[in-house]
């Protein structure tokens, strides 16, 4: 049975509710364990809460638990009949957005969670910033703790209204709005008796219909080159096979491709998925590829077709979120790493600072502080073979790592 | 996966494997030493085949380690063997007893094989200066696990930071390292239980035999069903039975519980497992049962 898969990652605001919410996700579709749930009911009993603490399934960490906070990316797993989900419980805390943005970064789906008495936040909004920058092509906004406002269509809409108005000024391509109770279980699983004014879908029901995989890109042809596969024995002497996984477009045995950046061309001889020769290769598999002429591919290269290829560049406009306490400014050195390439980058320009409540741009700023976005210019001591991330997740993605520390300290999304 | 989809769509099973291999390729591009750790259980096994698949028609480029507790099922140690074999690895064994006798690991009679663990392996990674060691944790097996990247640093002492993870965008993995330092690579680390069985079920790969119903002499303790073993004496009370049973984890025999089963085939497992209501650690590791941040600490102190 070919079941498919649904990435999806929570998002909002500290408390409003996200790792109460994939617990009663998870326990109402019958994917904990007796472990699991005496494990917690003992932990909510010892703590003297009043009803057992779902969100004690996810929050994993012995700090976790003490403080009552997500601070990590928890990843849950359940399937239906049709579908398997890989959920990403992110952390609302604004110390630890980098966190959220780990989660966020591979999920088809984000889900914004907004505590009914209190509407939308700083800090759901650049949630919103983040998901929408990301690319996270399907949202839905769950406004929780229902039960707190009488399950009033009132607070629904207003805030409804409000995100609204808000999501028009970002890029989010498919929205729902949802009004839960992750406690009570309202519209997570079973259907809200007391909300008869709302007949849209639950939760669950929505996870399991929304359509991803027209989410990818099947035209353009990418293959970022991650290992050159030579086996050195007799049985394979010739063998010289090019490893990566597909990011984007359908490669056949017999296309005419070029290999970036050195631009020589050549045909595919065969694609090989372990022993197998396969008649197509398509994102996400990860494949080796051969070629019909002896030319020179190493890792980093791209192979693409020869009428529609990425542009080598040094210099790259991206949008970048900054993830450490030392401010980015120009001039600084970074190390930057965009699909199998690793390369150096010089941080050319900070041409605004964006501001995650208004949308407005902040052109006099010049650095980038812990957790905020802005638009960068860069240069790079090789050129990288780049797509929009608008076009390309994979193509278009890069990291920034600190060379003193190691650590990875930015996200970079390349502009249109 | 043989023949494409006409819609262009992955299973998720395809999703997963396509993942992994993007990981063990990256991972031995990017690092000098690389080792995979390997148990011979379901999980390593899976991940052993996983990196087969990545390099083939080449041999896997980086040896396999196993540390050797003295405590483990012979017929895993079998399995094992018959796979390194085939597959043409090294196999690097660092074995408590051995580090016991050359004082590496200090035995002081408190402290459980399981814990003594952590040492060896830290010392195995030093002396053969490893510097990333893959391993086939899963974060659906526990809450801590939950929480870990695919890359995961270790500083000098081994050790892991959880509240100090880098941050992990997309497929773009960060393996900078300081001298002395290491990372943990887990490829597997999306997979669940249930992938794992469809996974042997679909590829038709060799696991120990334990992980079948058959007939053992067990005995009860904390709830967990024990094989007898010399290794193990039993306690006042304790009694041993005849009964069918299979593992769902294999690790220490002396801590390791079975359950009773009679699933004797990979789909006769896959549906036991689909239909379980403990977890597989939650059923039989003695070693996650010790409190509730078992394995947190454990893994902060340089645990698989
Ligand atoms: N009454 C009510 N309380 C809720 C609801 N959902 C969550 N809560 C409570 O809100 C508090 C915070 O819930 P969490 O699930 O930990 O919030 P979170 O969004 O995961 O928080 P962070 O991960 O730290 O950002 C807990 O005390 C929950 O029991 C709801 O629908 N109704
Ligand atoms: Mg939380």
């Amino acid at each position: 049975m070919a079941m498919d898969l649904l990435r999806f990652a929570t998002a909002g605001s500290v408390d409003d509710g996200k790792s109460t919410l994939i617990g009663r996700l998870l326990f109402d579709s019958k994917s904990i364990f007796t472990d699991q749930l005496e494990s917690v009911e003992k932990t909510s009993q010892d703590k003297g809460h009043g009803y057992v603490d779902l969100s004690l399934l996810t929050d994993g960490l012995r700090s976790e638990r003490e403080q009552g906070i997500t601070i990590d990316v928890a990843y849950r797993y359940f399937a239906t009949p049709n579908r398997k989900f890989i959920i990403a419980d992110t952390p609302g805390h604004v110390q630890y957005t980098r966190n959220m943005v780990t989660g966020a970064s591979t999920a088809d789906l984000g889900l914004v969670l907004v505590d009914a008495r209190h509407g939308l936040t700083e800090q759901s909004r650049r949630h919103a910033v983040l998901l929408s920058l990301l690319r996270v092509p399907h949202l839905v906004l769950c406004i929780n703790k229902m039960d707190l406002v009488d399950y009033s269509q009132e607070v629904y809409n207003k805030i409804s209204a409000e995100f609204t108005a808000f999501a028009t000024k970002l890029n989010i391509p498919d929205l729902e709005v949802i009004p839960i109770s992750a406690l009570q279980g309202d519209n997570v699983v079973t259907r809200s008796t007391s909300m008869d004014w709302y007949s849209g879908p639950t939760l669950i029901h929505h996870l399991e219909h929304v359509h991803v995989a027209s989410d990818r890109d099947l035209v353009d042809v990418r293959l970022p080159v991650q290992y050159v596969i030579r086996p050195k024995s007799d049985d394979h002497h010739d063998y010289r096979g090019y490893a990566g996984q597909v990011a984007g477009g359908v490669l056949k045995p017999g296309d005419e491709v070029m290999v970036l950046p050195s631009g020589m061309t050549s045909k595919i001889a065969g694609i090989d998925l372990f022993d197998k020769e396969i008649p197509e290769a398509f994102p996400p598999m990860s494949v080796t590829v051969r070629l019909e002429d002896d030319v020179d591919v190493s890792r980093g290269d791209m192979i693409s077709r020869v009428k529609n290829a990425p542009e080598p560049s040094q210099d790259i406009d991206a949008m970048i979120c900054w993830m450490t306490n030392a401010p980015l400014r120009p001039r600084q050195k970074l190390a930057i790493k965009h699909t199998s390439n690793s390369a150096r980058a010089l941080i050319k320009d900070i041409q605004y600072r964006l501001d995650v409540n208004s949308l407005h741009r902040d052109l006099e700023t010049k650095e980038l502080g812990l957790n905020e976005i802005g638009r960068v210019q860069l240069r790079t001591t090789k050129p990288l073979l780049c797509d929009p991330y608008s076009k390309n997740r994979t193509t278009g993605s890069f990291i920034l790592i600190d060379e003193a520390t190691g650590v990875t300290v930015g996200a970079g999304m390349i502009n249109d | 996966m043989t023949a494409t989809h006409a819609d262009y769509r992955l299973s998720q099973l395809d999703q997963l494997e396509a993942e992994s291999i993007h990981i063990f390729r990256e991972a031995a591009a990017e690092f000098e030493k690389p080792v995979l750790m390997f148990s011979g259980g379901k999980d390593s096994i899976v991940m052993l085949r996983l990196a087969e698949k990545a390099f083939f028609p080449a041999k896997i480029p980086f040896p396999v380690l196993q540390i050797d507790n003295g405590l483990d099922f012979p017929e895993v140690a079998e399995t094992r063997d018959r796979w390194v074999q085939r597959l043409g690895v090294r196999l690097v064994i660092a074995s408590i007893d051995d580090a016991i006798a050359r004082g590496i690991v200090v035995d002081d009679g408190k402290t459980s094989r399981n814990r003594l663990q952590t040492p060896t392996l830290l010392n195995a990674i030093e002396e053969n200066g490893f510097t990333a060691a893959f391993g086939g944790g899963r974060r659906d097996e526990e809450k801590a696990r939950a929480k870990e990247r695919v890359y995961s640093h270790r500083d000098e002492f081994g050790q892991w930071d959880p509240k100090m993870q880098r941050p992990e965008l997309w497929s773009l993995y960060n393996g900078r390292l300081h001298e002395g330092e290491h990372m943990r690579i887990f490829p597997i680390s999306n997979w669940t239980e249930l992938d794992i069985w469809d996974y042997i079920g679909r590829e038709g790969i060799e696991i120990p035999q334990v992980y079948f119903a058959h007939q053992r002499r067990v005995f009860e303790r904390d709830g967990m069903l024990l094989t007898e073993t010399p290794l193990n004496p039993l306690r006042e009370g304790e009694v041993v039975t005849e009964r069918t049973v299979r593992y769902r984890t294999c690790g220490d025999m002396t801590l390791t519980g079975c359950v009773e089963s009679t699933a004797s085939t990979i789909p006769e497992i896959i549906e036991e497992v689909a239909a379980a209501r403990v977890t597989e650690r939650g059923a039989t590791r003695g070693d996650d049962r010790f409190s509730e941040a078992a394995m947190e600490d454990r893994k902060k102190e340089g645990y698989f």
